[in-house]
């Protein structure tokens, strides 16, 4: 089984994702968390980089977070699965192990 | 008799511009940001608000923080005309980079370009940066 990697930070300020998606393995996860949901946005500069990368990579994105920043699951990108607290822990147990790029 | 800061409140009215660039949530300047301005417009000061990189996010309309068990201040951006603080302006770009557009914000702003807020900024006697 393949890794969890969670990213927390804005694309758009941070090198966070670009460092996560040039080192995660296919077949391996990506959860976006806190100000890393941005990521998951459609139509923004960083949405191709994104969508590439999820030919090999499954993306997630935490519900919670999307919420409180306004954003809705419509907004999201195609293909990203949006997760509730409990589905985070479900991806925890599932992987082999972990990797938060913070 | 006048206490000092009512004296104090005759004094010159100074051009405060507030450049907020993080993303509400993630880290506190976001509400740091916003309890200064207060401050400030409390002291009758004139004072305006640049949204700009990921500050746009700040004023994104339909935050609801229950679960993430945070205090929602997006509120609070609609209530600073009741302060008089009505100059609020929006970086184009910025709202361009991250898909949105005037009518994704909770508030009335301004959308100007990056040269528009240059000139605005060259205008202000203190600028403080959240």
């Amino acid at each position: 089984m393949a890794m969890l990697h969670t990213v927390n930070k804005s694309p758009f300020e941070r090198v966070s994702l670009d460092s996560c998606i040039s080192m995660a393995q296919k077949g391996s996860s990506v959860l976006l968390i806190e100000d890393g949901v941005y990521a998951a946005l459609k139509g923004t500069t960083v949405s191709d980089k994104v969508s590439k990368a999820m030919d090999g990579i499954t993306f997630y994105v935490l519900g919670p977070d999307l919420a409180a920043r306004g954003m809705t699951e419509d907004r999201i990108i195609s293909g990203i699965k949006v997760v509730d607290y409990a589905g985070f822990v479900d991806l925890t147990t599932k992987h082999e192990n972990f990797q938060a790029w913070l | 008799m006048a206490e000092p800061w009512e004296e104090q409140s005759e004094g010159t009215v100074k051009k405060f511009m507030f450049v907020n660039r993080k993303a509400p949530y993630g880290t506190i300047y976001a509400l740091e940001s916003l309890e200064v301005v207060l401050i400030t417009a409390a002291f009758d000061q004139d004072v305006s608000l640049v949204f700009t990189d990921d500050g746009v996010f700040q004023i994104k309309k339909g935050q609801s923080t229950a679960g993430i068990g945070m205090k929602n201040f997006s509120p609070t951006y609609r209530a600073l005309e009741g302060y008089d603080i009505e100059k609020l302006y929006v970086d184009k770009e910025s709202l361009d980079a991250r898909g949105l557009t005037a009518a994704d914000l909770i508030v009335d702003v301004e959308i100007l370009s990056r040269q528009q807020l240059a000139d605005l900024m060259n205008e202000q006697d203190v600028v403080m940066s959240f």
